[in-house]
């Protein structure tokens, strides 16, 4: 479905992506990890056209990414930005509706159909009661669901997260992937950019790591998702525990010696917190 | 799950019926403007030193309009009512109008509530022309009748925005904060060229000043006419991108991302937004005020949505420069007239800082 060749791009002189090379097919739910300043909102950017290829190719559904209209191109992706900024006072419906636009012709409304599909959107992302409320007048984490649901609108095969749900509470980060999987079940394609490593975890099949513009790691989470690999990357030291109830791998940070909190009863140092790192 | 199904339905219901409502009070504000601004226009016809009866004012209009043969009135009445009044209020309203008009587009396309449609130069450019054919006498020479400070105004109108362009552009693609320095810039440049001329022509300062300032004195159907075609174009260029408008105000990358084609759109609605600009500016010379607070006042009032907001700041601003206008020319005794700018920088500037007051924190700082 993607498939992305010898890329690279750059903004001015400094090269921020090289030579990656990657395959998508349809239906995959991917983690794309990395330290800050790996590349990973450039490859995002790059792969709905927002940065322009320095080098090499990208192929969406058997056609090159820049054959396709700025219209058609929002019907087969949908992007989910890490936050909004907006100065102007639209209603949440508006912003949603926003998504239908690849849809609308030029003097353009909204038809009972956008409509009724934003409305359904709305009620995926639970931010039905918020369609009448000004979208500077409710919080991020709100924003944020509202933004997910104007994405969900586009009704894009395939959907780019950029730390969609950094924003949002811990019910609402679990309540959108579960969301985002059923979907993926469906067909839907998604690759997410995500700091949260036991998030990636605990729902990506596949994870790509990226590290200094280049591709590092590229498989299966399983084989992945190692002490040693993330030891590596993140040059911080982890552990690799197994999820009690689905198995999946998680990872545990270690602080250096003499710091974090030791739990009662134990010798080892190890913290307990939630592993939520912006 | 069935539970969630009719709370969404219910829910879905419920804001059909919301958003219809929404229509229904939109609906009839606009009817009530519209009703507003045609009386407005009867009225300030009826309004000046000259004094008629409202019998006299309505026929002298259906004559001049030719829905009442001719000779229903005297000379004098038909000519100051209708040539005179009629048509200066006719311009007064419509520069109001496309002044809210293109401060609602700049605002968007800037992203900045603040801005108005002077932000990027259009208005030095035009006061450049104007000034050029005041201070070297080409005033007189006319053209299509009507004298060539018009036409010289739309021209460095049209011709700062090409500058500013051209400058705002890098690699090939126009950025906001660019664009914004380059306004800044080009209308620096042209401001010391305008002072350049006053101080070589003394004779030309008071009528360039009263120019800058703006004034519909001795403004006619000739210049409704000239300026006309402008506003028409640039009033369909805008209004047609009005959806594309909303979505360039989440920004750059999230309109490209929507599917907006953001070089294209944009570049419309510069090119729309200015000839809208020049086309007042360059017949009644620069009048600020209308194309800031207006659209913020029935953005503040509707919400953002860029359909609603222009056609509200259209008649909205209309109706604020045509009394304005009317204020102009009646407040001082003896006949003489202000320029138009100073009262509406009057009234204008307390109001802004009282919307800015009552909404601290809210749509216009944040």
């Amino acid at each position: 479905m993607i498939r992305v060749e010898s890329l690279s791009a750059r903004y001015g002189d400094t090269i921020v992506l090289q030579d990656l090379n990657f395959h998508i097919v349809q239906g995959e739910l991917i983690g794309l990890l990395g330290p800050n300043g790996s590349g990973k909102t450039t490859l995002l950017h790059c792969l709905s056209r927002v940065v322009p290829l320095h080098a090499g190719k990208i192929v969406i559904s058997g056609r090159d990414l820049a054959g396709y209209s700025a219209r058609e191109l929002a019907r087969v992706e949908a992007s989910v930005p890490q936050r909004l900024e907006i100065s102007f006072p639209f209603k949440c419906i508006e912003v949603v509706l926003m998504g239908r636009y690849p849809y609308q012709r030029d003097f353009g409304t909204n038809s009972e159909d956008d409509l009724s599909k934003a409305m359904e959107a709305m009620g995926l992302t639970d931010t039905v009661d918020l369609a009448q409320r000004r979208i500077n007048e409710v919080s991020g984490g709100e924003t944020q669901r509202v933004i997910i649901a104007r994405a969900l609108a586009q009704e894009a095969a395939i959907m780019l997260l950029d730390e969609a749900t950094a924003n949002l509470d811990v019910a609402h980060k679990i309540q959108m992937f579960d969301l985002f999987s059923r979907m993926n079940q469906r067909g839907g394609t998604f690759i997410c950019a995500l700091h949260d490593l036991n998030l990636a975890a605990l729902y990506c099949q596949r994870l790509i790591f990226l590290k200094e513009g280049q591709i590092c790691i590229d498989g299966p989470t399983l084989e992945t998702f190692t002490a040693e690999n993330l030891s590596n990357i993140y040059q911080t030291e982890v552990k690799v525990i197994e999820h009690p109830d689905t198995g999946a791998p998680q990872a545990m940070f270690v602080p250096s010696k003499g710091s974090g909190q030791r739990a009662a009863g134990s010798g080892q140092v190890f913290t307990t917190k939630d592993t939520k790192m912006h | 799950m069935p539970e969630e199904a009719t709370k969404s339905s219910l829910n879905l219901k419920a804001l059909r019926s919301q958003l219809a409502a929404s229509r229904r009070v939109f609906a009839f504000g606009l009817l009530a403007l519209i009703l507003a601004s045609l009386l407005s226009i009867v009225a300030a016809t009826g309004v000046g030193r000259l004094h008629f009866s409202w019998r006299t004012v309505i026929k002298a209009i259906g004559e001049g309009l030719g829905l009442l043969q001719s000779d229903t009135v005297e000379r004098t009445p038909l000519l100051v009512v209708f040539d005179i009044r009629l048509s200066r209020v006719c311009l007064s309203f419509l520069v109001g109008s496309v002044l809210g008009v293109a401060g609602s587009v700049f605002q968007g396309i800037l992203r900045n509530p603040l801005a108005d449609p002077f932000t990027i130069g259009v208005a030095s450019g035009a006061a450049f022309g104007a000034a050029l054919a005041l201070a070297f006498g080409i005033g007189g020479t006319s053209y299509l009748g009507l004298g060539t400070i018009p036409l010289l105004a739309l021209l460095g109108a049209l011709g700062a925005l090409f500058l500013v362009l051209m400058l705002g552009r890098v690699q090939g693609r126009v950025r906001r904060d660019t664009l914004v320095l380059a306004g800044i810039v080009v209308a620096t440049f042209l401001s010391a060229l305008i002072a350049l001329i006053k101080a070589l022509d003394e004779e030309a300062v008071s009528a360039i000043v009263f120019w800058v300032m703006g004034s519909f004195q001795g403004r006619g159907w000739i210049h409704v006419g000239f300026s006309l075609p402008y506003m028409l174009l640039g009033l369909y260029l805008v209004l047609r991108q009005s959806r594309e408008l909303d979505i360039l105000t989440l920004g750059e990358v999230q309109a490209r991302q929507l599917g907006v084609d953001v070089e294209k759109v944009r570049s419309r609605l510069l090119i729309g937004g200015s000839l809208l600009t020049a086309a007042a500016v360059s017949v009644a010379g620069v009048i600020g005020f209308v194309g800031l607070v207006i659209p913020h006042l029935v953005r503040m009032c509707l919400g953002a949505t860029h359909q609603r907001l222009m056609i509200f700041s259209a008649l909205l601003g209309g109706l604020a420069l045509l009394w304005s206008d009317v204020a102009a020319r009646t407040l001082l005794p003896g006949g003489e007239e202000l320029p138009v700018g100073v009262v509406t920088a009057l009234v204008g500037g307390p109001f802004f800082c009282l919307l800015l007051k009552r909404r601290k924190g809210g749509v216009i700082l944040d």
